[in-house]
């Protein structure tokens, strides 16, 4: 069985694995990190977004053997000591969620759309969330509050703190 | 769900990879971005007895200027094949066809290589590398050889490479200065497959068209060229009432599929009107 070593969330991490694990059971099985689901397990939702290396991977579509040496971030590790980090508390404030079932792959796909594009329009955030699949809100709040995290973390308040 | 056992192999170089598919036997698959094979693994359609990953073949993944061609390493990300300086430049076909795929987190895994080896007519790079007479390199412990595109795609998923090839990249004939492209994609849904889409490249000349070519995705088990409409508009006026009356072509010779997004015979229009939009686009 080959033995990864990954870092998630700040921690890192040596575990035995079989090969045929995705890194989404590794990570809510083996880690406890149960905050990204499984959603439609066909790739298309976008439930299971994380980062890895930095970039939005759809976890039920990677290997666990495959983030071996890399670095991944869930919704869990975007809070630092406590803190909303920008793109939750746009989420928490502008109402961007009914079931949640979606949300921590939302939010993680859009951190990486805002990456790439600090100040997005309308139709470059539904165009860059076009994978991640919400059945609740109609995507308009959802793209109110990228809109107003964008906002944010060009101009951080005080009481914010970056990624 | 969860896949079925495998043995998984990740080799370090492009050597270690090939003799690893020879030692592996025909039950192997090559795992590039796996975004079109891990859901076959998850959903028990696919169940190979190993797997190589070439996640970490990284001279795979470069881009080069080879003069008249572009060589495009068959482990290039479409996030970094949609970004990359001379595919924008030499093969915009290429660019613009590949941001249509899927959606941002499937781009950051797939790879250019791996849609072409898949050899999904649906999918949309195989009719690029169609229309744009890709040549594909391949390898195994046998040595090396190259398909063009128009021998390599078989038939339903099923490419020329022999059970122990591998793709190591694709030559693409640069285009030059007078040449436009376009790639019609037409889906009912964000990230769904095309139902038809269309890739076109089209050189202009003194106001006429020069030469064009076109190819066209889901309008059969293979990407089909549309070798009728491609000898209809050259030598032709630059006008979309020519383009309209050329595109009647489109779907001479095709047999597209039928299935819960559209009959063969609602392909064979859609075929028709995107190959008039898709030179109209291409040649503006």
């Amino acid at each position: 069985m080959p033995r990864i070593r990954v870092d998630v969330d700040g921690a890192t991490y040596e575990d035995d694995v079989e090969p045929r694990v995705l890194l989404v059971h590794y990570l809510r099985d083996r880690l406890g990190k149960v905050g990204t689901p499984v959603g439609c397990d066909t790739s298309n939702c976008g439930a299971c977004t994380v980062l890895m290396d930095g970039v939005s991977v759809k976890s039920c579509s990677v290997l666990a053997v495959q983030a071996d040496g890399r670095d991944v971030t869930t919704v869990e590790g975007l809070g630092l000591n406590g803190t909303e980090h920008p793109m939750q508390r746009a989420f928490h404030e502008e109402h961007a969620l009914q079931c949640g079932y979606c949300t921590p792959g939302m939010i993680m796909a859009s951190i990486d759309l805002l990456r790439e594009n600090a100040d997005p329009s309308e139709e470059e955030i539904r165009d860059g969330l076009e994978g991640n699949l919400c059945r609740c809100t109609g995507y308009q709040n959802i793209v109110r509050a990228v809109r107003r995290a964008a906002g944010e973390m060009r101009e951080p308040s005080e009481r914010e703190v970056a990624p | 769900m969860i896949p079925a056992t495998f043995d998984y192999v990740r080799p370090g170089t492009v050597d270690e990879a090939v003799t690893a598919l020879a030692d592996a036997g025909e039950d192997a698959k090559i795992l590039a971005g796996g975004q079109s094979l891990m859901p076959l693994l998850r959903l028990r359609l696919a169940y190979p007895d190993s797997l190589i990953d070439l996640d970490r073949v990284d001279p795979l993944r470069e881009i080069r200027d080879e003069g008249d061609t572009l060589m495009i390493g068959a482990m290039a990300t479409h996030h970094q094949v949609v970004r990359d300086p001379l595919v924008r430049e030499f093969a915009p076909l290429i660019a613009r066809a590949t941001e249509t795929v899927a959606d941002p987190a499937v781009r950051h895994r797939g790879t250019f290589g791996g849609s072409l080896a898949h050899a999904d007519p649906a999918g949309d790079l195989p009719a690029v590398a169609l229309a744009l007479d890709a040549v594909f390199l391949v390898r195994s412990v046998r040595g090396e050889r190259e398909i063009p595109a128009a021998d390599f795609f078989v038939d339903w998923m099923t490419s020329a490479m022999e059970p122990d090839e591998l793709l190591l990249s694709v030559r693409i004939p640069k285009l030059g200065a007078g040449w436009g492209a376009h790639y019609e994609k037409f889906h009912r849904t964000a990230q769904a497959w095309a139902i038809v889409g269309v890739a076109c490249a089209v050189r202009r000349e003194n106001g006429t068209v020069g030469e064009a070519r076109i190819a066209l995705t889901n309008m059969g088990s293979t990407p089909v060229r549309a070798s009728e409409v491609e000898r209809a508009v050259a030598g032709g006026a630059v006008s979309e009432a020519a383009f309209r009356s050329a595109a009647e072509h489109a779907a001479d010779g095709a047999e597209p599929p039928a299935d819960l997004h559209g009959s063969s015979e609602y392909r064979r229009h859609l075929a028709t009107v995107l190959t008039a939009r898709a030179l109209a686009a291409a040649a503006s």
